[in-house]
């Protein structure tokens, strides 16, 4: 493969006295990509994060962001990366603007008056810059984060869980600046969240863990494609619906009924074609609804189901 | 590492608890020359009523230089608690409010932050010692005038007035080394706990129990008293001997800036192989 690996984790293990927060975990992140970093809680993602950011020592493994090892060459990677990590902290006693001029200063990016209004401005912080943090609510603080994590133009941008405590709105913002972060400005995101239905509709690529334990690692279209789906089909004459499913091929995808409604595990194509028989058949379908497939395939994959 | 040692002073001045120090030595300094405008005189009476007859005094004895003198030994037995306000907050302040994360993910190096650090923290010795001598040296001055240095130790010593200000120059700088070295013990602490109280409060509890134990009159524990670093903090005192010795403040200061490196490897160690959870 000829893109450029961004990050690539070898064996990554650590362990707190004998627990083993993760455990022998492989990654790989191409640039371009928005890489959704998805597992249960106490799965290991906010440890993999810390060693990525070299906040923790990992007790073995390998880990390069932009093909340098960052015991190495911690300096020239962080000049390149922008994170939030957990929830985003600031010297609340300072303002927004003091805080991003510190940070910039410390990432030796430009900290002219008009950058970092411009990040403030992005991120819809621009009109309480003199404001001391400690007078933030919890989504201005994730919003400043943000500003933080971008105000160095970064290659790399390191986003655990970067819509906690935003309203649909703020989610949807960020959603978006992510998007056009990836697609317009060629930035690299890697992703933690807890928002699975967020994962599947921003994210390229996609790494499940459990117990510190890479599960699945894979695009998000290959990984969801190979698998059925929940749909269930509601319909206007139960009885004689369940009788036509019952007489075909697709009863071996039946899997339960409540009142006018029949659950199926199906794949995306199969949807259509069952729609399509049960309407030759004179049924009414008044509404498909699909159950989220990255929740499905989430719980199913660390659930200990297949891989 | 100049950018980080800026950031360090404006984050610290910044914060209230920095200038509790300041403001603590203000009032004490101004009370001690208002009272001593008032009584100052019946003071020195008191103490010279032992010699009076036998010499005869003249010149201005409650001057800047007596003042100065006083509320020096008066405050520097107090300062570190001042000090260690700031030092024990300095790494410990960063857990708490979780700003590591911010801080430590930059292309900065462990070595660099701790370093600007420990540098802040002397810096904030030199600007608290140095508001000290301009409050009561340089203020005192100013409202008593200048004259002979009355010095009561094991002896009374009256100091010619062109023999004075060079002493408390050494004093002032000797204070300088002492309080660097409570700030460092207090920055140690601070590197290993995620709240600021732990830190002051084991400093002071160092101090106290070494002060205590160099008090006993017990053999054993005065043949420790050497290697205790609050043994070596008064030697500034030595400034205002007729005869300074010179060897006994090189010695002191010697320890006391082996205290300092020591100091400043170990937490430098402890923080390069800390694992940030906060």
């Amino acid at each position: 493969m000829n893109i450029e690996q961004v990050i690539e984790v070898r064996g990554l293990t650590k362990k707190f006295g004998n627990l083993v927060a993760v455990n022998n975990l492989d990654l790989n992140v191409y640039r371009g990509d928005v890489f959704g970093f998805l597992g249960p809680n106490g799965a290991g993602k906010s440890t993999t994060i810390r060693m990525l950011l070299s906040l923790i020592k990992p007790t073995s493994g390998e880990m390069k962001i932009f093909g340098k090892s960052i015991s190495k060459d911690r300096k020239e990677i962080f000049s390149k990366v922008g994170a939030i990590v957990e929830k985003p902290d600031f010297y609340l006693y300072l303002s927004a603007y003091k805080n991003l001029e510190i940070l910039g200063k410390l990432s030796g990016t430009d900290v002219s008056k008009k950058k970092i209004m411009s990040m403030l401005e992005l991120v819809g912080l621009d009109k309480r810059y003199k404001s001391k943090v400690k007078t933030y609510s919890h989504g201005m603080k994730q919003r400043l984060g943000i500003a933080q994590a971008l105000l160095h133009d970064p290659e790399l941008i390191i986003l655990d869980e970067p819509t906690t405590g935003l309203d649909p709105q703020g989610m949807k913002e960020i959603r978006d600046l992510i998007i056009y972060l990836s697609k317009e400005k060629g930035k690299t995101v890697f992703l933690s969240s807890h928002i699975l239905h967020e994962v599947e509709l921003i994210s390229t690529r996609m790494i499940i863990i459990n117990k510190g334990t890479t599960q699945v690692e894979g695009t998000v279209e290959e990984l969801l494609k190979t698998d059925k789906v929940k749909v269930t089909f509601e319909v206007d004459r139960i009885e004689e619906a369940l009788r036509a499913v019952n007489e075909s091929s697709w009863q071996k995808g039946f899997k339960s009924t409540s009142k006018n409604e029949i659950n199926f595990d199906l794949t995306k194509d199969e949807i259509s074609g069952l729609n399509k028989y049960l309407i030759e058949k004179g049924i009414a379908v008044s509404a498909i609804i699909p159950v989220r497939s990255l929740e499905e395939y989430f719980l199913k994959i660390t659930e200990g189901g297949s891989k | 590492m100049n950018t980080l040692i800026i950031i360090e002073l404006q984050k610290m001045f910044k914060k209230w608890r920095t200038y509790i120090g300041i403001i603590a030595i203000s009032l004490l300094a101004i009370i001690i020359q208002v009272a001593l405008y008032f009584t100052g005189k019946n003071m020195i009476d008191f103490q010279m009523r032992g010699i009076e007859q036998s010499f005869v005094m003249v010149g201005n004895l409650l001057n800047g230089y007596f003042i100065a003198r006083m509320i020096l030994t008066l405050l520097i037995i107090h300062i570190p608690f001042l000090v260690v306000l700031v030092g024990g907050d300095l790494l410990a302040g960063e857990a708490t409010a979780g700003t590591y994360r911010m801080l430590l993910t930059r292309p900065v190096s462990r070595l660099q932050v701790i370093s600007a650090k420990f540098i802040s923290g002397f810096i904030y010795v030199v600007v608290l010692i140095f508001w000290m001598a301009l409050l009561s040296l340089g203020v005192s001055l100013l409202i008593f005038g200048t004259g002979p240095l009355l010095s009561i130790g094991s002896g009374i010593v009256i100091f010619a007035e062109n023999d004075i200000l060079w002493r408390f120059l050494g004093a002032y700088a000797y204070a300088i080394l002492s309080m660097t070295t409570i700030i460092f013990i207090s920055i140690i602490f601070s590197s290993l706990v995620e709240n600021a109280i732990g830190p002051i409060i084991s400093t002071m509890a160092i101090i106290i129990v070494f002060l205590i134990i160099s008090a006993i009159p017990v053999d054993f524990l005065q043949s420790l008293k050497p290697y205790l670093f609050t043994s070596h903090f008064t030697q500034w005192n030595n400034f205002f001997n007729e005869e300074v010795d010179y060897r006994e403040i090189f010695e002191s200061a010697g320890i006391l800036l082996a205290h300092i490196a020591a100091l400043y490897g170990v937490t430098t160690y402890i923080f390069i192989k800390k694992d940030i959870l906060s």
